[in-house]
């Protein structure tokens, strides 16, 4: 549960959104203002136009005036209805926009991390649901409840002119109003706030439950999914339940006790006109202005709901936008005077914010020369993937530093790391466009040579067989491609940023052996230049590196050629050496291998 | 039925003909017709409600008209009871009023809600229920707006509407009443008045119908780019996209903010409108009266109550126009709705299941033809016999149907002649329960979901037992990493296992398909992300969940030999432990034997494994 802020410290801070448009909303509410002054000064206006002006045989200009300032009275009312929009809709749903906008920027701004804690679900329903309510309380709600406070403040000044004890016997019912509805504010916006949550959880588990669609229908559990949804779903239900139940006591008590002083002021006034103290034409006329006043105040708990609502829909914004990027650039970001693509690590740890004493990678020391291609191996678990998303600064490290070229990689530019640090990741995300759009997509140099060139080393030929060629829309609103075409497509991404360090985490994972070895030849020219960091599973894969550096447990375990490590390494043998069915031959298996490995040697 | 407008198709265009646009607009009545009928008794005690609340209203200020007229004078008279009277009555009516109009509050609310609830678990089964063909075509995010965004619309209209309507109605009705009994010809005029009112209504309609139908598709495009954007941050980021994804979505904002301005200007014109047709009434009946008070036909008073009663009877018209918009609004978010739910799987249970509950596990295709809906065929005619507890691998490039003939033993697809079989039964007259239960599927992409570890393992089996899903854990390896991570099973994986790294997500799904324990296992690449140990160890497990045996964890009477495995790998490792190879080559089987058979026949098999163990080095 996040904690409450007071209403109005909420709300204030919306004021800095407000401001440029506040002057409309002024207009607005004075419209809206004299639109109600004028729809109750008709009915005054007629009662005197014909009382006064028309009696039998009196003149036909009488008849036409009166219908005349009707009909002028009626479009001005029409107008000023018209008006309220027209001042407030453009700039309500501009500042609505701008919202969005901003809040779609911050979030793509936050870090991994944070993306880790929160469903998109959650996020959506403050993008979505959340903003577009407040726009509305901005262009209704808020002047709504400007315009009925106004008009219960003149009422009962025009009340106590009338009399001021049967005002008082009114008033009297406004002191427990006033004490209730402090009770009613913060409950109500508890279960707000609850309800919104709960929206956003909902619309999570929908998120997930179309992505994870295939295991669901893989183990037939679309039954225990449903169940799942109509459990949270029934949640919710009850939550907007008990907010109406709230909402319903409020309205009772906002109906009945006005109501209630109104019935002993009809005593009251009766008995003083009784005794003379009060006109009878006294009586009515308050009477009249009391039924005038009742029915804004029963409105309130209406408006008062919807105030509370959108209060609760600015903290769920600002809890977003109030959360600090850590990775940020520099206020004075730094170069090294010359890009070669030395990459080290020196000391570096890495532990997840909410663990940090269970540290993912810790003294991290290593040194990987321009050009060189440096495998990482390790098994499941040990820190490869993790370590490779230090590079481009998905996460930063918790101790420690990364360095290009001697340069900080926290001292770079955000936006210049990224350019001269590529990744292709083990799960693949495409995104919702062409293939030349999903392969050009960090490159600089976005001609037909360079797309030819990334898709013919990642052996991605393929695309050109597509439906449109590489105009072909992929990604979710696309063509839905095998496992083996999207990793080779992330593999050209990588290739065609033409980065000076290159970051591939087990890239050749879903290929089958031929394609991996078309790849592989292939990159070996394009890595000769490139620094590479490149995790992998396979002996193949290996083949690609210069060096292997071997993770184990969070810690680099050894350094070295893949023939050093595998003569003298047996956790490498372990992690590394080909699996056979049986250990029975897996020592000859071994001597074997090294037999070839070291053939491979001579041959080079 | 226009075939244009069936199901999702067309989805994206505001502007339909107008018989396509009759079409869909009568489905979308339709689902809300359908939604009312379980609850229309709550639904008229809500109604009815409303009106009581409204008559109990009515009360007050004609006990305040009593109290002036009847118990003053009586008071001066010396009889105080009329005004005791009249004071008890006014404290009963202000109770009444406050009590009906609380209940319609909760009865609103109650209403509203079980009509969403409906709606969304309808839309969710049965987006459950559609094939897989259909989810690769309709996106993630299209399903969440109908979820979020559309269910939305029509929770404003059921929260604002239908309350207002009523008593709104009932009102006019009531003032048209007196308005006639005082006098007829002025009646007419307001009758008349109904003429222009319709015609502003059936101008709103035709436009706003496609400002809100614009409305919906824009709202969706605008939530499956966000959706796209925060499931791929990682990318988007490595990328650096943000720029151009800030650029999109401004732009898709700014179209949203146009089509809702458009969509809210309308509604600015027709409520208007509506006032000043109704004051224009006022006005012209004040002048025919006005000529009659003069010539003496009618009393200045009637006159008086005649114009009052005129601008009473147009007072809730300013209700009316709030809620034909929102209904307006909801008509065009069901109308998306009612196409998604609209939309047939083209995979469906039959209707009447053979009954299977535990298969021994022989798969066989018989005359099998396959092709994606009308395309090119990508299985031609297949034959294939799997007896029980054999372990098949699936070998050949990518693309050559591997996956295919998986998935067609799955059931993900059906196929589009032949048929495939689980000891001699045809899968189509399985039910869902009984062919989940006996083929299990595990792919490449390891889907986590959000909740604990132990809850995403015993997604393979909901009734197992914290020890079972542990055993499931040690037996493919996965024990000692999740006991290692902050809260062992209990830890949750958040989003996409953004924790966890794929290759023990791929554990956790072994885990969950050793906890399923089916008669039919199919492995597509799901090994493809394990290290070797790891995959040592899977396979370790593998062998023992295949073979039947050291199954502790069996309840009694089950069947404890052997299972059937179709494994599609591009690793030797687990090629070599199948029982039977099968190459597969443009959809057809060219190569069929045992491993070793294959090996020493020097075909394709035999190239394959040259080239893996080449690759071991």
């Amino acid at each position: 549960m996040a904690k409450q802020t007071s209403f109005f410290r909420s709300i204030s801070r919306l004021y800095p959104h407000v401001r440029p448009i506040l002057l409309r909303l002024v207009l607005g509410l004075l419209s809206a203002l004299l639109a109600s002054l004028v729809a109750l000064t008709i009915p005054q206006v007629l009662r005197v136009l014909i009382n006064e002006s028309l009696q039998p045989g009196g003149a036909h200009d009488a008849v036409w005036t009166a219908a005349v300032v009707i009909l002028l009275l009626g479009v001005a009312e029409a107008v000023l209805v018209a008006l309220r929009r027209q001042f407030v809709i453009n700039p309500a749903t501009t500042v609505e926009t701008r919202m969005r906008v901003s809040l779609y920027g911050h979030l793509q701004d936050l870090t991994v991390s944070f993306h880790d804690r929160w469903g998109s679900g959650q996020l959506l329903s403050r993008a979505m649901t959340d903003l577009n309510f407040l726009r509305r309380w901005m262009a209704f709600g808020a002047i709504m409840l400007v315009v009925t406070t106004l008009t219960v403040v003149i009422g009962i000044v025009v009340m106590f002119s009338m009399s001021w004890q049967l005002a008082l016997i009114f008033m009297a019912a406004a002191v427990p109003i006033m004490a209730y509805s402090f009770r009613f504010r913060t409950r109500f916006s508890k279960v707000a706030r609850r309800s919104q949550d709960q929206a956003g959880d909902l619309a999570t588990t929908v998120e997930e439950s179309v992505h994870g669609i295939r295991v669901l229908k893989a183990f037939g559990r679309s039954r225990e999914a449903l169940e799942n949804f109509n459990e949270q779903a029934e949640e919710l239900r009850q939550t907007e339940i008990a907010k109406a139940k709230h909402q319903a006591t409020f309205t009772l008590v906002v109906t009945l006790l006005p109501e209630l002083a109104l019935g002993a002021g009809l005593v009251v006034g009766v008995m003083l006109c009784a005794s003379g103290q009060l006109s009878i034409g006294a009586l009515v006329a308050f009477f009249a202005t009391a039924a005038v006043v009742a029915t804004p105040v029963e409105f309130s708990g209406m408006l008062l709901a919807m105030a509370l609502t959108a209060k609760a829909a600015l903290d769920r914004h600002f809890e977003v936008m109030d959360s600090v990027n850590t990775i940020t650039s520099p206020p004075a970001p730094r170069k090294p005077a010359e890009l070669k693509g030395t990459l080290s690590f020196n000391n570096a740890t890495f532990a997840f914010e909410d663990a940090p004493d269970k540290p993912i990678l810790s003294d991290i020391n290593l040194a990987v020369r321009p050009g060189e291609t440096m495998a990482l191996v390790g098994i499941t678990g040990s820190g490869k993937s993790a370590l490779i998303q230090l590079v481009p600064r998905l996460y930063d490290v918790t101790a420690g530093s990364i360095t290009i070229d001697g340069v900080d990689v926290r001292e770079f530019d955000v936006g210049e790391l990224r350019r001269v640090v590529a990744v292709a990741f083990e799960d693949t995300t495409l995104f919702s466009s062409s293939v030349r759009d999903n392969v050009l997509l960090g490159a600089t140099d976005r001609s037909e040579e360079a797309l030819d060139e990334a898709l013919d080393v990642a052996q991605a030929h393929f695309a050109y067989s597509l439906p449109a060629g590489v105009d072909t829309l992929i990604g979710e609103e696309g063509l839905s491609l095998s496992g083996g075409q999207r990793q080779r497509i992330a593999l050209a991404r990588a290739i065609a940023a033409r980065p000076r360090v290159l970051v591939l985490d087990d890239p050749l994972s879903a290929l089958d052996v031929h394609t991996e070895e078309l790849v592989e030849n292939r990159l070996r020219a394009v890595l000769k230049d490139t620094t590479t960091l490149i995790v992998a599973h396979r002996p193949s894969t290996v083949a690609l590196a210069d060096r292997v550096a071997l993770l184990e447990g969070g810690r680099i375990a050894a350094v070295g050629t893949h023939t050093d490590l595998l003569a003298h390494n047996p956790h490498y043998r372990y992690v590394i050496a080909s699996l056979d069915q049986e250990p029975r031959d897996l020592d000859s298996e071994l001597s074997e291998l090294e037999e070839a490995a070291d053939a491979e040697e001579i041959t080079r | 039925m226009s075939n244009a407008t069936f199901g999702t198709a067309n989805e994206d265009n505001a502007h339909l003909s107008k018989a396509d646009s009759k079409t869909v607009r009568r489905r979308s009545l339709a689902l809300l017709a359908r939604l009312i009928r379980p609850v229309r008794l709550r639904f008229w005690l809500t109604i009815a409600t409303v009106v009581l609340s409204q008559a109990a209203r009515v009360a007050g200020p004609a006990l305040i008209a009593f109290g002036i007229d009847h118990a003053l004078p009586a008071l001066q008279a010396g009889d105080n009871l009329p005004l005791v009277l009249t004071g008890v009555a006014y404290l009963l009516a202000a109770v009444a009023t406050a009590g009906l109009t609380s209940l319609y509050v909760t009865s609103t609310a109650r209403l509203s809600q079980a009509m969403l609830l409906d709606l969304r678990v309808r839309v969710f089964r049965h987006t459950q229920r559609l094939s897989l063909e259909f989810h690769e075509k309709y996106t993630s995010g299209r399903i969440i707006a109908r979820q979020t965004s559309d269910l939305e619309a029509l929770r404003e209209l059921l929260d604002s509407g239908v309350s207002s309507l009523a008593s709104g109605l009932l009102f006019m009705v009531f003032t048209a009443i007196t308005l006639f009994a005082l006098d007829w010809r002025s009646g007419l005029i307001v009758l008349a008045a109904g003429v222009p009112m319709f015609f502003l209504a059936r101008w709103y309609q035709k436009h706003s119908q496609i400002a809100f139908r614009e409305s919906r598709v824009v709202s969706a495009r605008l939530i499956v780019h966000f959706v796209e954007t925060m499931t791929g941050i990682r990318a988007v980021k490595a990328f650096r996209k943000e720029q151009e994804n800030a650029e999109q979505y401004s732009r898709l904002s700014e179209d949203y903010r146009r089509v809702t301005v458009r969509s809210i200007n309308l509604n600015g014109i027709f409520q208007p409108g509506l006032v000043l047709i109704g004051n224009v009434c006022v006005a012209v009946v004040l002048l025919f009266g006005g000529f009659r008070v003069l010539g003496g036909d009618l009393a200045v008073g009637v006159l008086l109550a005649l114009i009052l009663s005129t601008k009473r009877f147009f007072q809730p018209v300013d209700q009316m126009a709030m809620f034909y918009n929102s209904f307006q609004s909801a008509q065009a978010a069901l109308e998306k709705v009612s196409g998604l739910l609209e939309e047939i799987p083209t995979v469906r249970p039959p209707k009447n299941a053979v009954e299977l509950r535990d298969a021994r596990g022989t798969v066989d295709f018989k005359g099998v033809e396959f092709r994606y809906g009308d395309g090119p065929v990508v299985i031609p005619t297949m034959d294939l016999h799997i007896p029980a507890g054999q372990t098949v691998a699936l070998v050949g490039q990518t693309g050559a149907g591997k996956s295919t003939l998986a998935k067609l033993i799955a059931r993900f697809y059906d196929v589009s002649s032949g048929s495939v079989t689980l000891d001699a039964v045809d899968l189509r007259s399985l039910s869902t329960t009984d062919l989940r239960r006996n083929i299990v599927m595990v792919t490449q992409e390891a889907f986590l979901f959000s909740g604990s570890v132990a809850e995403n393992i015993a997604l393979g089996r909901p009734e197992a037992s914290r020890e079972e899903i542990e055993d499931a854990a040690r037996a493919v390896g996965a024990h000692e990493f999740i006991t290692q991570l902050p809260e062992g099973y209990d830890t949750d994986v958040n989003k996409r296992g953004g924790r966890v790294s794929s290759g023990q997500r791929q554990l956790i799904s072994f885990a969950r398909a050793f906890l399923a324990r089916p008669a039919v296992l199919i492995l597509d690449e799901a090994t493809s992300s394990l290290d070797i140990p790891s995959e040592r160890l899977v396979q370790h497990g593998l062998a023992r969940l295949l073979r039947g045996t050291s199954d502790a964890g069996t309840p009694a009477g089950a069947p404890g030999t052997g299972r059937t495995a179709l494994i599609i790998a591009h690793r030797l490792s687990t090629v070599e432990t199948a029982d039977r190879v099968l190459v597969v080559h443009d959809g057809r089987i060219v190569e069929d034997g045992t491993p070793a058979d294959l090996i020493g026949g020097g075909g394709r098999f035999a190239d394959l494994h040259g080239a893996w163990k080449d690759s071991l080095v």
